[in-house]
């Protein structure tokens, strides 16, 4: 049995990161993030950490700092969010193609401009082709627990890559929820000690890290990320089994929430998720049989096992807190759509733009999309499949 | 979904509606319930109207979006009755209570015919007694709990005297004071008939 604990998703993700004990953390504080690298900075002012941590003057540096510490042989963490993500991009790139598995606490805001600091999803969106591992997490729990798990997976010889752990920005990460958090020792164990194969400070094996990589070769070593992407998926659920042994907290590429049955299912990411379950249960109450699919692993995307997941609904709609501003959707609706096409499933499927700069979404929203999928399901067909929800107009 | 109680708190920044939110879900889950306490972030200034939020249940909350439909709701600061519709939602069975010297007739006339339970205190009178400085927040806590009956006052008390302990470890001088504002609150809270 855990700890019962009530803390905020800041919290739970610092203290996650107490816990995992990293060998270097270098940050740069941004809303709503900031207080991750606050309260680890208390952590190792007070010696409950022997990490390094390297308060960089930018989120650029941040990651750079992050890049050399994995290149050297450390495991390092960094936290950001929104434009901090955008300041790092070029590292990001840089960081998942020398293969280093930095492990990020992403917690969701949308992009400027106009400036805003509420939560959407568009700094991940962002990033969404960089080679990253991407969680999403509904709770404070799940963000915990996810950054308990990123290590097992980021470091996993046959992945290798960068992994981040988002949450939405003042929804989850500035709510105080209840929580169950692990014993330090049983984390400790759980994470493991980190041993890379390779590494700039191992003497015995002069490498060189990061060099100019051409025609001849910069394809296959593309490739190769993809491969590792593809590896991916197998570590997440493996590493989620033995997660599972050891809280009983169960987790898979997705959760799939009263969908075995469904007529009309909802697939969405991160906190909206939380208040969607509760709609689908009072619908079952009215004898409408809605299900929810909560996408996890959003990179390595699961597209065969969504595809077969909701291959036997009448209609499917696919709620992005990101609009990709190309006029047919968002990229979450992008993936769903093409990897049931791909596995050759066919349900009328459309997308809304919601949550956009945290305009709040209600469970009378989110009723309303299930009342639009009835409607759709009835027909068997959909009129404009690109939707807004919660959009004044 | 029915056991939620939902509270919604109007103060002004600075006032610590937010921590006396986060208060009392510390205190709603130290008596074993399950609960969410967060403010709604908008620019952030002294004086500028804030709300902050409570659900307190006893089974996991899952629902994540601002309160609609309160069933309570506390009003840290009078002058916001002119400017806030503060019982937007509020339910008629539900109650809300107001730090305020105004009386009946004239909150009634503010609150636009709610239907439901108003409770008043003059928490500046209990903050300027047991603190000698107007921290309005410890009362309207101690108010709260009393109107909504989330938790019984020994309970609470004895809770909050441990709440205290650890948050002003290092003013433990001001532990005493908020103690006092605490009992005094649970006792001069009324209900305006």
């Amino acid at each position: 049995m855990g700890i019962r604990e009530r803390l905020s998703g800041n919290e739970a993700a610092a203290t996650a990161m107490k816990q995992i004990n990293p060998d270097v953390v270098a940050a740069f504080p941004i809303t709503p993030s900031t207080e991750i690298p606050q309260y680890f900075s208390t952590f190792v002012d007070n010696g409950q950490v022997d990490t390094e941590f390297v308060a960089v003057e930018s989120e650029h540096s941040a990651m750079s700092a992050c890049i050399g510490a994995e290149a050297a042989g450390a495991r390092a963490m960094t936290a950001t969010s929104a434009n901090g993500l955008s300041f790092m991009w070029e590292m990001i790139y840089i960081a998942s193609s020398m293969r280093l598995p930095i492990v990020m606490s992403l917690v969701n805001r949308a992009v400027s401009g106009p400036l805003n600091i509420h939560n959407d999803h568009s700094d991940a969106m962002g990033v969404r082709d960089a080679g990253w591992i991407m969680l999403f997490s509904e709770t404070n729990q799940e963000a915990y627990d996810n950054l308990l798990m990123a290590h097992r997976i980021a470091e996993n010889e046959n992945v290798l890559l960068p992994l981040m752990v988002c949450q939405d920005g003042f929804i989850t990460s500035h709510s105080i929820e209840n929580i169950e958090l692990l014993e330090d020792a049983k984390v400790k164990e759980f994470v493991g000690q980190y041993h890379p194969k390779h590494y700039l400070l191992n003497k015995k094996e002069p490498i060189a890290m990061g060099p100019m990589d051409l025609q001849a070769f910069l394809f296959e070593h593309k490739y190769q990320q993809a491969e590792a992407m593809c590896n991916a998926k197998q570590v997440i659920l493996d590493v989620a089994k033995d997660f599972e042994k050891l809280t009983g907290r169960k987790y898979g590429l997705f959760e799939e929430y009263k969908l075995d049955d469904a007529d009309i299912a909802i697939v969405c990411m991160n906190s909206t998720a939380g208040t969607t379950k509760v709609v689908v249960d009072s619908l079952r109450e009215k004898g409408i049989k809605a299900g929810l699919l909560k996408l996890r692993v959003f990179r390595p995307f699961p597209a065969e096992e969504i595809a077969k997941a909701l291959a036997n609904v009448k209609a499917v709609a696919v709620l992005d807190k990101a609009d990709s501003l190309n006029g047919v959707g968002g990229a979450l609706f992008t993936d769903v759509t093409s990897g049931m096409q791909v596995n050759g499933v066919t349900v009328p499927t459309s997308s809304y733009i919601y949550g956009i700069g945290g305009r709040d979404t209600t469970t009378k929203e989110i009723e309303s999309v299930y009342k639009d999928l009835m409607e759709d399901s009835k027909k068997g067909k959909i009129g404009n499949p690109y939707r807004y929800l919660g959009l004044r107009k | 979904m029915n056991d939620i109680i939902e509270i919604r708190w109007h103060g002004r920044g600075g006032q610590g509606a937010k921590t006396a939110s986060l208060l009392l879900a510390d205190a709603a889950f130290n008596t074993g319930k399950y609960i969410q306490g967060f403010p709604e972030y908008g620019p952030e200034r002294m004086g500028a109207p804030i709300t902050a939020y409570n659900r307190i249940s006893s089974s996991p909350i899952r629902i994540h979006s601002n309160i609609y439909e309160p069933d309570y709701v506390v009003v840290v600061d009078d002058t916001l009755l002119e400017s806030v519709d503060v019982t937007a939602g509020l339910k008629s069975e539900g109650a809300i209570v107001i730090n305020t010297t105004k009386d009946g007739n004239e909150l009634k006339k503010l609150l636009k015919g709610y239907a439901g339970k108003i409770y008043t205190i003059d928490a500046r009178k209990v903050s300027m007694e047991t603190l000698g400085k107007y921290f309005p927040n410890t009362p309207m806590l101690a108010a709260i709990v009393k109107v909504s009956g989330i938790m019984n006052e020994a309970d609470f008390i004895k809770d909050m005297e441990g709440s205290f302990k650890h948050k002003f470890a290092k003013k433990p001088e001001v532990i005493d004071g908020n103690m006092k504002a605490i009992e005094m609150a649970l006792k001069e809270v009324k209900e305006i008939k």
